[in-house]
């Protein structure tokens, strides 16, 4: 590439990015949303499939209550005991939203926004949401719809895709 | 390295951005818009002057704070500038490729 000209029949070049979340601690969160914008800034598609705790991140009564763990979070290094003092989780959940403001990265609720302008689809998983009793109400407007595995897999169909876990 | 865009001669990094934003003009900017498939109109020049302006006072350029300008949203700077909204937009504006991974 000498002169910047993208070849998007380029063999190996990332064409679309399946991201799978299936956690809402809020740095899980953000290490998805970032992923998926990020690849909507390059030019490849980017989905993300809301499964499990996941969920928590699209449904309204909750998406702007996550927080980030401070037990079982050795990188932290808050030691387990203290970790699990009370408010230490909302301290430490303060701390990082402070930090991702100054970055210009916005709150769970205004991200959604944006990936949905951006052209990221986002998918409810169905088992998860019959587990726990959400119904499609419950889940913000950004919302593409409901998929099982399968309908998930489909998407994912095409050369150039890559599905992540998270 | 040196290359030929709009009728004059500019100096480019390896991926085809601007040195050096005094070359930049009108005409380089179409001759940089053809080669990225976008044709300029009325909202895509505000956008242009928009980040032009951005980056002369110094402000990291995002996605969030274009859609926070008033200048256009989000989904419109999708739009305009298919396949890298940022990307293309900068580079067609004359100024470096932004660091944002946001």
């Amino acid at each position: 590439m000498g002169t910047g000209d993208v070849n998007v029949h380029e063999p190996g070049k990332i064409k679309k990015m399946m991201l799978i979340l299936s956690k809402a601690t809020l740095d899980n969160v953000y290490a998805c949303f970032i992923l998926a914008n990020g690849a909507r800034m390059e030019g490849i598609e980017s989905e993300i499939f809301f499964t499990f705790f996941g969920l928590n991140a699209i449904e309204k009564s909750k998406l702007e209550s996550l927080r980030v763990a401070t037990v079982g979070n050795p990188a932290m290094r808050i030691p387990t005991l203290i970790g699990g003092l009370p408010g230490m989780e909302a301290l430490a959940t303060k701390m990082m939203k402070k930090e991702m403001d100054e970055l210009d990265i916005p709150p769970v609720g205004e991200f959604l926004e944006m990936l949905s302008a951006s052209g990221t689809k986002m998918w409810a998983c169905k088992l998860a949401m019959d587990m726990f009793h959400v119904e499609e109400s419950d889940i913000v407007d950004e919302l593409d719809g409901v998929l099982t595995v399968g309908g998930f897999y489909e998407r994912a169909a095409g050369e150039g895709t890559h599905v992540i876990f998270i | 390295m040196e290359t030929q865009i709009g009728g004059s001669s500019v100096e480019v990094t390896d991926e085809g951005y601007l040195k050096d934003i005094n070359q930049w003009s009108r005409e380089v900017a179409i001759g940089i818009a053809e080669k990225e498939g976008v044709t300029l109109a009325d909202d895509h020049w505000k956008v242009l002057e928009f980040l032009q302006n951005q980056y002369k006072n110094g402000t990291p350029l995002t996605i969030r704070s274009v859609g926070k300008s008033g200048v256009c949203s989000i989904k419109e700077l999708y739009a305009l500038f298919p396949d890298g909204p940022l990307k293309k937009s900068t580079k067609i504006a004359g100024i470096p490729k932004p660091v944002s991974c946001i």
